[in-house]
């Protein structure tokens, strides 16, 4: 057969398979919006866990080397200013930062807001940058005022400088720029203590020993490591997406009942149409083909509709069905929009989990049917 | 000269099985080219089931069949669907056209596979149904035909790939004797185009039309005396 031939063979195969699924139209509408939306929800969690992973990489890379915090009774407590001068010392140390952070509960909003002084305030002392969650979820626009509640109980007017826009989410959207007299207008902050201390080493093969280092110097810290925290970050998520996959596992293994008994099981009248076939001079290939064709179809119109969803849910709509369950304890800060990160390869897993056992689950019955002699139609 | 040579052909169904049927008993059967033959007897003769293994839809359990004095028993699969589709055209009793497709697409069918180019096979379709008296119905669905227009585009699907055999089974079961009438005048057309035509039948309108060459009765799966 010729390229020309093969490839009108194909287009003619093709014709009759979208003939074929138009006229089980009902059938195959069901199968596309079950399987769709077990591809969704799948493709859901794959794309959150994902975009929260890239998000928590992002914030390590802009984030300290080592963070060094003081524990009294085993709570996290400020650590004295001296220290960071003691801390910069170490070998290996670029730079020692004393930082100073908290968080502020908004009731009305029932919002868990960071509040941080950064190394350099860029406002003034009644001023604030806030991130692109905070100003949605308090209405705030540049220029407008929001009024916070001081650590004594009055009430503190801040006008906000800026909207941060939200490049990385998970750091910004929740987050507070004050100045430092501002912090402890609204803390009642000691100023000579710190909430942790920021250290900066070069060399990352030496965090470890820095970190050990640290802890002999400053009896009763705990110094976290870049790799300790992205660690962390990893087992949260990895550990969330598991429990939401097995889950999820329930959904798809019913959907593989229903895909399995729908595709498998052919009607009585698909075995007469493939006798049929088969007697007006269709070769086992050609019906093996036209399943094939008509199973690729199905599941890769399930698996598009399902993955596009799937984004538009996640990266649009903020993923507001998984979101609880992956996020944790987040829930109470702003909603935030993710950044859309999708991973290649989790994709291509789903995709040969979803599309080729179905199209398998398609070809196997016809095949079945196919190897019969086409005089069974006669008697029919 | 003998177009189909059938050689101590036997047909079993359930083989083993306690409700073992043999369908077919022995026969020896020579079909000549160009000619009209029709397979008579009742119902359960075996008349349908000789059809099939002539026209190379099924295997039998023992015997031969040859083609043009091509043994087709032992070919492979792959090989007896290319003589299927390249040597018999089939008409059916209840004519299984494929409901949901037009008359055109019914027609075209069986040339799907041969990758045949789509607008030379349109034409060759339209013009088997203008040659039957239904080109004005091509794009009309298959189940919304009347059952002499399902007829005639079932034989219009049998002729798309220039067959040489013609294969009906009970062809007019389904007509009344106006449309029998007209079938039979078709096989006639074909019969002048130097086709070979075998029917199975138990109309009367059937083997006992002018256009019919010979006649062999079966029954109980055996040819009855006389037959060759």
């Amino acid at each position: 057969m010729s390229f020309r031939a093969w490839l009108e063979r194909q287009r003619s195969l093709l014709d009759y398979t979208l003939a074929s699924l138009g006229r089980r139209r009902g059938k195959n509408l069901s199968l596309v919006l079950v399987y769709g939306l077990t591809v969704f929800a799948v493709a859901s969690t794959l794309f959150l866990t994902e975009a929260l992973r890239a998000e928590a990489a992002e914030v390590l890379r802009g984030g300290p080397d080592v963070v060094v915090q003081r524990l009294v009774a085993g709570r996290h407590d400020l650590i004295p200013a001296a220290e960071v001068e003691r801390l910069a010392a170490i070998r290996g140390v670029e730079r020692a930062v004393g930082r100073r952070w908290g968080y502020l509960y908004r009731p009305a909003s029932q919002a868990n807001l960071t509040v941080m002084v950064p190394e350099r305030f860029w406002g003034g002392d009644a001023e604030l940058v806030v991130g692109e969650g905070v100003a949605r979820l308090e209405g705030l626009v540049a220029g407008a005022t929001l009024r916070l509640t001081g650590w004594s109980g009055e009430a503190l007017d801040f006008t906000v400088r800026e909207v941060i826009p939200a490049g990385s989410a998970l750091v910004t959207t929740d987050l507070v720029l004050l100045s430092e007299a501002g912090y402890q207008r609204l803390f009642g902050a000691d100023p000579d203590r710190f909430t942790d201390i920021a250290l900066t080493v070069p060399n990352a093969r030496e965090l470890p020993t820095v970190a050990q280092k640290a802890l002999q110097l400053v009896p009763g810290a705990r110094a976290i490591t870049r790799l300790e925290m992205a660690r962390t970050y990893q087992a949260i998520f990895d550990w969330r997406s598991g429990l939401v996959m097995l889950v999820l596992s329930t959904a798809v293994l019913a959907f593989a009942l229903v895909a399995w008994d729908k595709a498998a099981g052919l009607s009585a009248e698909e075995r007469r149409e493939i006798g049929i076939l088969k007697a007006i001079g269709w070769d086992v290939s050609d019906v093996l083909l036209v399943k094939t064709w008509e199973g690729a179809v199905v599941s890769a119109a399930a698996f598009t509709a399902g993955v596009v969803a799937a984004y538009l849910h996640v990266f649009v709509g903020g993923a507001a069905l998984l979101a609880p369950a992956l996020e944790g304890w987040s829930t109470l800060s702003p909603r935030q929009h993710l950044t859309p990160a999708v991973g290649g390869l989790q994709l291509a897993t789903l995709f040969f989990l979803t599309v080729v056992p179905y199209t398998v689950a398609t070809v196997v019955p016809a095949w079945r049917s196919a190897t019969i002699d086409p005089d069974a139609v006669m008697r029919s | 000269m003998s177009l189909i040579e059938a050689r101590a052909l036997r047909r079993v169904f359930h083989q083993g099985r306690p409700d073992e049927l043999e369908a077919v008993k022995g026969v020896d059967l020579a079909i000549e080219e160009g000619q009209v033959t029709v397979l008579r007897g009742p119902s359960g003769s075996g008349k349908t089931s000789l059809l099939a293994l002539l026209g190379a839809m099924a295997r039998p359990t023992s015997g031969r069949i040859l083609l043009a004095d091509r043994e087709l028993t032992s070919l492979p699969e792959r090989f007896l669907t290319e003589v299927r589709r390249r040597t018999f055209g089939f008409v059916f009793q209840q004519f299984n056209l494929v409901g949901g497709l037009s008359a055109l697409e019914n027609v075209m069918l069986p040339a799907y596979p041969l990758g045949a180019p789509r607008a030379g096979l349109e034409r060759r379709a339209g013009a088997l149904l203008a040659r039957f008296g239904v080109a004005h119905r091509a794009s009309a669905r298959a189940d919304w035909l009347s059952g002499g227009e399902a007829q005639r585009v079932a034989i219009a699907r049998a002729l798309v790939n220039d067959p040489r055999v013609l294969v009906a089974d009970e062809p007019t079961a389904n007509l009344d004797s106006a449309l029998s009438a007209g079938f039979m005048e078709v096989v006639g057309t074909l019969k002048a185009a130097g086709l070979t035509v075998i029917i199975a039948s138990h109309d009367p309108l059937v083997h006992d039309a002018p256009v019919v060459d010979r006649v062999v009765s079966m029954r109980d799966g055996r040819l009855e005396a006389g037959a060759p």
